[in-house]
């Protein structure tokens, strides 16, 4: 099973189109043109980029930002992102991607809040003050793939033991390394 | 004469689980205890840990619906249907209706097998035997649907990305037609024989509440919101599949106790029963199960895509980050009961060590979702 092993695209930038493979088309429904269209407004005060991946619109913002940007977005009465409904840590070799996917009750419109910090110095400030739910979806984060939410109340591990070397869910952990027969 | 030693108390620590009968799994949780008063909860998971996430990123489109039936083992046609339909909206491939049909009509079973599973184990869980008896005999006939459909009780593994591994066989809508009467006077006597119980009302009522804007700031979803009184089903407000086309309401609770969260899921029972009514009238007898350009082996193109779906136990959702190889890149699952469980501490604020268990019970975690 040696050659089941995922090659690290270090040529796949996160994100971008582009390469040998065709990328998805971007279906906006009218909910999320009106998103897209309020966004720029309501995270004036931030340096965000916006873009589009498929049906959602994505805001990559830097990391010291993360905590002013998701409090804005979910206490400004026009986009009341109230309910964060995963967070994941993306491996790209170089950097990690901390992806929060947010969907409002009211308005009943979703967006996605990326974060870029770099493999050697992965340091995001944590979203729990914003979202409590953030607490255990951090931890993991943190256990699997080495990422320090700085601020987050206890950053115990939560799916592995206490003392677990390495951080098992980063592309350079050998996983797919053993011969099955 | 000597000075009376002062009467000291101490706060006791108490270790349940992770092997103890009534934590649904190998789970754990440690509680400080004041007398019969719960002061502070720690859970612990992690006991049944199997990296499916990273087991993704090694394996081929073809082969990751076997994983996503361990996941949540109770509700296998839904996790399936969940991933599937993550790799078809990025490849933007149209499923053929009768297999659409055929997925939703499974899966609201599943729903019921799931929710029956539930109310066996949650009478347990307040001391009642009986009920599982019942549950069990009712939920028995669903899985011999399952059976005679995908050949297997529990890891389907049925269906594929663009449709049906198979046609269903051909006698699939006589089958689910005959059950549905007797499934649904058993779930009437389900209802009737615990619900409105006065023991069960008086361990359930008023106990593990927790208000509809904490539930939303912990993520909770599915049953555990809905009995908060938020009417969150993405079945309704993010339809997905052909999920726009059926009448069906959301039930939902009022004081977000464990009553409430109950009395929701035997609610959702008899709306799944509306649904499979409504599906089976709808589904064409004849037609293709597999989308017209469904490959044995998907290669979705470049990108990313979340896809949600309205698990029995609450939002399921795939993050799905596609390299355009026929492996996808990233895979992560936004798993209901782990959510949902992360509230724990706030369910069990100030509450009698008696109801920790009825309070666990409650929120019908399996922990091989929480744990993947």
């Amino acid at each position: 099973m040696s050659d089941a092993r995922p090659t690290p695209p270090p040529s796949h930038s996160p994100g971008a189109g582009g390469g040998h493979a065709p990328s998805a088309p971007q279906r906006l429904d009218a909910r999320a043109q009106a998103l897209q269209a309020i966004l720029p407004e309501v995270l004036r005060p931030f340096s965000i980029a916006l873009s589009v991946a498929l049906d959602e619109v994505v805001a990559l913002v830097p990391a010291e930002q993360v905590v002013e940007v998701c409090r804005s977005l979910r206490d400004d009465p026009r986009t009341r992102m109230d309910f964060l409904r995963c967070l994941s840590v993306v491996d790209y070799g170089d950097i990690l991607e901390v992806v929060y996917h947010l969907w409002s009750m009211e308005k009943r419109h979703k967006m996605v809040v990326k974060v870029r910090v770099p493999a050697d110095k992965p340091e995001v400030p944590s979203v729990t003050g914003v979202w409590k739910g953030a607490d255990w979806f951090e931890r993991e984060g943190r256990d699997l793939y080495g990422v320090v939410f700085i601020g987050h109340p206890n950053l115990a591990p939560l799916l592995l033991w206490e003392g677990f070397p390495g951080f098992p869910g980063r592309k350079s952990y050998p996983f797919y390394d053993y011969k099955e027969w | 004469m000597a000075e009376a030693h002062p009467l000291e108390v101490r706060e006791l620590l108490i270790n349940m689980g992770p092997q103890h009968p009534s934590t649904h799994g190998v789970f754990r949780m440690v509680l400080w205890v004041d007398g019969e008063r719960i002061v502070r909860v720690e859970p612990h998971i992690g006991y049944l840990h199997r990296g499916s996430e990273k087991l993704c990123e090694g394996e081929t489109y073809l082969q990751i619906p076997t994983l996503f039936d361990r996941l949540d083992y109770l509700s296998n046609f839904n996790n399936e249907l969940t991933f599937c339909m993550a790799v078809e909206k990025l490849m933007g491939l149209e499923v053929p209706e009768r297999a659409q049909y055929v997925r939703i009509i499974l899966c609201e079973l599943n729903r019921i097998t799931s929710h029956l599973m539930f109310y066996a184990a949650f009478g347990l869980d307040v001391g009642a035997m009986t009920p599982s008896m019942y549950a069990f005999r009712e939920r028995e006939r669903v899985q011999q649907v399952f059976e005679a459909v995908s050949g297997a009780r529990m890891m389907h593994d049925y269906f594929r990305v663009g449709g049906l591994r198979q046609p269903p066989p051909d006698n699939f809508r006589q089958k689910v037609q005959d059950i549905l009467p007797i499934v649904e006077k058993g779930i009437h006597e389900c209802d009737t024989l615990l619900s409105r119980n006065e023991i069960f009302l008086a361990r359930t009522r008023g106990i593990g509440i927790i208000s509809a804007q904490e539930a939303i700031a912990w993520g909770m979803t599915g049953p555990c919101l809905r009995a908060c009184g938020i009417p969150y089903d993405i079945r309704v407000v993010e339809p997905y599949s052909l999920y726009d086309r059926f009448d069906f309401d959301i039930p939902v609770g009022s004081r977000g106790d464990c009553w409430d969260r109950y009395m929701v899921r035997v609610e959702e029972m008899r709306q799944s029963l509306r649904i499979i009514r409504q599906a089976l009238q709808q589904m064409p007898d004849e037609g293709p199960v597999l989308a017209q350009g469904a490959r044995r082996l998907p290669r979705p193109p470049k990108g990313e895509v979340y896809m949600r779906t309205e698990n029995p136990r609450g939002e399921f959702g795939v993050y799905l980050v596609s390299d355009g190889s026929e492996r996808p890149y990233r895979v992560k699952i936004r798993a209901p009961s782990f959510a949902n469980l992360q509230a724990l501490p706030v369910l069990m604020r100030d509450c009698y060590v008696a109801d920790a268990v009825v309070i666990l019970g409650s929120l019908d975690i399996v922990l091989g979702d929480v744990d993947r």
